[in-house]
């Protein structure tokens, strides 16, 4: 299978999944009667914990790094304590996010360069 | 699509406007940056339409991710959107072909949107609705799509450009946080994934994590259901 066939096929399952997510409660409830006690327990305890993972696959990286080489842990460390300072302070998702991204791209490409 | 519905949709739209131009404008870059051009970032944003699912979906499409991680890890990013369908059962109701599109197009945001705007007088609520939810998706494929073709064009150096889709998860991370009652949940997801991480390895961790982490919270349900069911008599 070539790279972009693998890709298209790849797409097409986000896209399936992603619509079908958004679809069940319209299919299951829609004509009525309650959700099952334990989808609505999922909904609520899945997704915190499924960001939580995303965050530490997002820095895996930090694993390998040596605690004598600050260029490779630090830039993340302080861009995440950017956001998170950020977002508490101001509650604004676009100045969180990208003030955090300016800021790491900033310590990747100058000040740890 | 009547031209009133739209007039009355732009200005609720505009904070999902800004948003989502420049959220899809980094798609469109780090996309571009894993080796898939502007035509890509469209048909993405097209028929995916998912925000943090798209941001992963890049991060699949590099790694070249069997389909069935990517099936499994779709499902479980998109996980929340079950819940957001649960309470616009009643608004999507008798929008006929329209309603297809409404629930394609519930992204967070989108959400966000019909759940807390108001109609304005003179609309039909349906028509409003609709407006919304079309205007947010040309947003989302505008900035994509100006994404993909700067990265293209540009040389700009854009290394750490892909730390935005970490920021997005823990602004998310943040907003959780302060409106949940309990935060096992939150420590369970990362204690499992870091574990895994060590066991396994970065490339085989997230399938293992994900198995442990519902396997957990399916075990800790007594627990968390009655701390849920004792946080509402303390609201009442």
């Amino acid at each position: 299978m070539t790279s972009a066939m693998h890709a298209v096929l790849a797409i097409a399952v986000m896209a399936v999944v992603t619509f079908l997510t958004r679809a069940l409660p319209f299919l299951l409830f829609d004509r009525g009667g309650n959700p099952p006690k334990l989808v609505l327990y999922l909904g609520r305890v899945l997704p915190p914990a499924i960001i939580a993972m995303l965050i530490v696959y997002c820095l895996r990286g930090l694993r390998g790094a040596s605690l004598f080489t600050p260029a490779g842990w630090l830039p993340q460390v302080i861009a995440v304590a950017a956001v998170i300072l950020l977002h508490l302070w101001k509650h604004n998702n676009l100045l969180s996010i990208f003030g955090g991204t300016i800021l790491y791209m900033v310590l990747v490409q100058v000040v740890f360069a | 699509m009547n031209r009133k519905a739209l007039a009355a949709a732009f200005p609720v739209t505009v904070p999902v406007l800004m948003g989502y131009l420049s959220i899809g404008i980094a798609f469109g870059l780090m996309l571009e940056r894993a080796g898939y051009n502007f035509i890509w970032a469209f048909f993405m944003s097209l028929t995916i339409y998912a925000g943090s699912g798209q941001y992963l979906g890049v991060e699949l499409l590099a790694t070249a991710a069997g389909l069935g991680t990517v099936a499994v890890m779709t499902l479980l990013i998109n996980f929340r959107h079950l819940v957001y369908g649960l309470s616009m059962l009643e608004k999507f109701r008798g929008m006929g072909w329209r309603k297809f599109y409404m629930i394609f197009s519930l992204t967070d945001e989108t959400y966000a949107l019909l759940a807390g705007a108001a109609v304005p007088v003179g609309v039909r609520p349906r028509d409003f609705y609709f407006a919304v939810a079309i205007l947010d998706q040309l947003y989302w494929i505008a900035g994509s799509v100006i994404g993909g073709v700067a990265g293209g064009l540009l040389s700009l150096d854009i290394t750490g450009i892909d730390f935005a889709m970490t920021a997005l998860f823990v602004v998310i991370a943040v907003d959780q946080w302060k409106s949940a009652k309990e935060h096992l949940p939150a420590f369970l997801g990362a204690g499992c994934t870091l574990l895994f991480l060590i066991l396994v390895g970065e490339e085989q961790m997230l399938l293992p994590a994900l198995g442990a982490i519902v396997a957990a919270l399916l075990l800790l349900r007594p627990r968390l259901d009655r701390q849920d069911a004792e946080g509402k008599e303390a609201d009442t």
